[in-house]
């Protein structure tokens, strides 16, 4: 699992209907002292996360198993919303 | 997932059997600016993409197999949206 911020949402009237229902969101990894890391993607909200959130993201095959056994064709998705993060004694 | 842009597609008479009917497109992938960045990729179409179409590209074997929807296959890519905005915050 990785760490990103939400930093946009993406619309789309037309596609797969597996994918009905979901919200897509854009989110830029980023490393624990929160600076970006890599490109932007685009991930599928199990947890209700909202804009400039921090969140947990899987990726691959696993990104379809929260919507089971709706069947997401899905590569990503946002499984968590951080509340802190503590690194250190 | 990725967005990019369909810039043509593609014909294989021979592939694959579980190809048979699929669409392959060319996608070239974007940044968040709307540039191309990276190398152009094939993927199947599940959405009756077209050239010029921004468009949501899965690249990951279960979920491509999924839009497939025939079983166990090799595929590993698939426009599975077409992308109508993009909202970005700040």
């Amino acid at each position: 699992m990785l760490l990103a911020r939400v930093v946009g949402t993406v619309v789309c009237a037309r596609k797969d209907a597996g994918l009905t229902g979901t919200k897509l969101l854009v989110i830029q990894p980023i490393k624990t002292d929160r600076t970006p890391h890599g490109k932007a993607l685009v991930a599928v909200d199990s947890v209700g996360a909202g804009a400039a959130e921090e969140v947990i993201y899987v990726r691959g095959r696993e990104a379809s198993f929260p919507f089971l056994p709706a069947e997401v064709p899905a590569d990503a998705a946002i499984v968590g919303i951080v509340d802190r993060i503590h690194i250190g004694s | 997932m990725l967005i990019g842009r369909v810039v043509g597609n593609l014909v294989a008479t021979q592939k694959y059997a579980k190809l048979e009917g699929a669409k392959l497109l060319l996608v070239q992938p974007l940044d968040l600016a709307g540039k191309d960045r990276g190398t152009t990729i094939l993927a199947i179409d599940g959405v009756d993409a077209g050239p010029g179409d921004r468009v949501l590209v899965v690249q990951d074997g279960r979920a491509a197999q999924l839009v497939l929807g025939k079983g166990t296959s090799a595929v590993d890519a698939a426009v599975v949206g077409v992308v109508d905005a993009v909202d970005l915050q700040g």
